[in-house]
């Protein structure tokens, strides 16, 4: 597979919040991540793209700490995750916000009490104030109206807004986008895209947005990490992954069938497996 | 032949060393509960909220059961003591078979069916939906927040529903008995309260209604934690909810009844 390097993130960062470093991670003798190396400057929206089963979700699992990387270390806001003992590490994660593939909205609980879910559980406000501060990140994924219901009535749409909101409830620094764009209808996929440079644009965050989606996401990010087989096979602006002639990055852009990523799964010779060589009468 | 042999003892082998591993497991799970209840015990409205879902959601079922367990039980043993014309102690059968065994034994069982099961597939779903990921990504413990709360209320409950289910039974033997049948009431009751000891009967059913309930509960949320994350596996962990409680009741209210009544007479 090439490998294309356009413009280095490097040289667009003012002040990175995330630095990864040779990282490499195996699930059992199976290597998912090969010595990734990358870096994310705070303020800025950036891609982590890839075809299913690249590891794109095991590198968020691993920038969050919920797993352990085999060498290599993570590190967000200048301190090396995997070495942070677990009340550390819960204090980081009240900086991190999370949005799940499908919201993960807790389902014995309203929309309202979902938002407010973490102000309860981190902080002594009163009720009064994290009313107006629950009706605050509503308003501001429009779904303020909404506050009563339950998520079982909520369409996809609507549920990824209001864990868009729930992921903002304290201010993160980093927010991380696990497939946001998945299972959504044209305009709801157009309403997430916007919240996301919007938000992290009026809230100062940094943006991590894992997807397949190309087109949607070309639009919204300030850079794009591709990866494939655990590596990254490209990195670039937008722009320069839009006109890359790179054979991995044209193929992912252009949804071709064939290229560096085989439309067949590696096997043994067709004939062979129809039994046609040989005792053909 | 040979093989087979060495297969199947390999079977039974790993069938014993999976069972052991999942018993230690679990007691380590269990442990880290007790270890993680400080949060739920402090804002104690976290397990009220559970006490209704899994004690008071139940009371239907445990009160007809044990209505219907009650007239059964006077209904046959009014059959089988009048012919030896002691009908009137009745009421010592159905409250000592109530009390000491049938109350605490059945509502376990019940109560392991209608909550432990719903506790179970509860907390089991809300792994597959990636809810107690999100939790933990929250900085919140997803043991002391959804495990702890309704474990407590399990626990909590189980003593209170089988002392629910033991009321109803004896007033079910009353009914039968006393109103539907004649006995006379004041011998029913008379002989039933010279009878039953308030400390090797009572106490000790409430003592086993209470190991019933840690054991359904910890079984519970358990299986709903460690079950992997399809619809396949949390109905599986349901299932397993249920058989294992039913197998730890019973074997358990065995080894609770040798150490607690024997030689009472």
């Amino acid at each position: 597979m090439t490998t294309s390097n356009l413009t280095p993130l490097g040289s667009m960062q003012s002040e990175n919040l995330i630095e990864i470093s040779d990282l490499n991670f195996s699930y059992d003798s199976r290597s998912i991540l090969k010595g990734i190396n990358m870096t994310m400057p705070r303020g800025k929206v950036v891609a982590i793209m890839g075809g299913s089963g690249s590891g794109k979700t095991t590198l968020l699992r691993l920038i969050s700490g919920a797993i352990q990387p085999s060498s290599g270390y993570v590190k967000v806001a200048d301190q090396v995750i995997h070495e942070l003992d677990r009340d550390a590490l819960f204090l980081m994660r009240r900086k991190m916000g999370m949005l799940f593939q499908f919201g993960a909205l807790f389902t014995d609980l309203s929309v309202f009490d979902n938002v407010a879910f973490q102000m309860r559980e981190h902080t002594n406000l009163p009720e009064p104030m994290i009313r107006d501060l629950v009706l605050l990140k509503l308003h501001a994924v429009g779904l303020r109206g909404a506050h009563n219901l339950m998520p079982a009535e909520l369409s996809g749409g609507m549920a990824r807004r209001v864990a868009l909101a729930r992921s903002i409830a304290l201010d993160p620094m980093l927010i991380m986008y696990d497939e946001p764009f998945t299972g959504l209808d044209p305009i709801s996929l157009s309403v997430i895209g916007s919240l996301i440079r919007r938000l992290t644009d009026a809230l100062g965050m940094t943006s991590i947005v894992v997807t397949h989606d190309v087109q949607e996401s070309l639009k919204i990010v300030d850079y794009v990490y591709f990866i494939a087989d655990g590596v990254i096979a490209a990195q670039g602006t937008p722009k320069e992954v839009s006109a890359s002639s790179a054979p991995f990055v044209h193929q992912f852009v252009h949804a071709e069938e064939d290229g560096p990523v085989p439309f067949h799964y590696p096997a043994q010779a067709y004939k062979k497996d129809l039994n046609l060589e040989g005792d053909l009468v | 032949m040979s093989s087979r042999i060495k297969a199947n003892i390999q079977d039974i082998g790993h069938r014993v060393i999976e069972s052991i591993w999942r018993l230690g497991h679990a007691s380590r799970f269990f442990i880290l509960v007790l270890l993680k209840s400080g949060t739920c015990l402090r804002r104690f409205s976290l397990v009220m909220r559970e006490l209704y879902y899994t004690g008071v959601l139940s009371l239907i079922i445990i009160v007809v059961s044990g209505l219907f367990v009650g007239m059964v039980l006077g209904l046959q043993g009014y059959e089988t003591l009048q012919k030896y014309g002691s009908e009137s102690a009745v009421g010592t059968l159905v409250a000592l078979s109530l009390v000491r065994e049938l109350g605490p034994v059945v509502s376990a069982l019940l109560f392991a069916s209608r909550a432990g099961s719903a506790i179970t597939a509860e907390i089991g779903l809300m792994k597959a939906t990636e809810q107690l990921a999100a939790m933990g990504m929250m900085a919140v413990d997803p043991i002391a927040r959804v495990v702890a709360p309704r474990f407590w209320a399990g626990v909590i409950s189980m003593p209170l529903l089988a002392a629910i289910f033991s009321v109803m039974g004896v007033f079910g033997g009353y009914l039968v008995t006393v109103v539907f049948i004649g006995v006379d009431a004041g011998s029913f009751w008379s002989q039933m309260q010279s009878a039953v000891d308030f400390r090797f009967d009572i106490i000790n059913g409430f003592i086993k209604s209470c190991f019933f309930g840690v054991a359904v509960a910890t079984i519970a949320v358990y299986e709903g934690y460690n079950a992997p994350p399809t619809a396949e596996g949390v109905s599986g962990a349901t299932t397993r909810t249920v058989v294992t409680s039913a197998l730890v009741i019973l074997g358990v209210d065995f080894i609770l009844t040798a150490f607690m009544f024997r030689g009472v007479s």
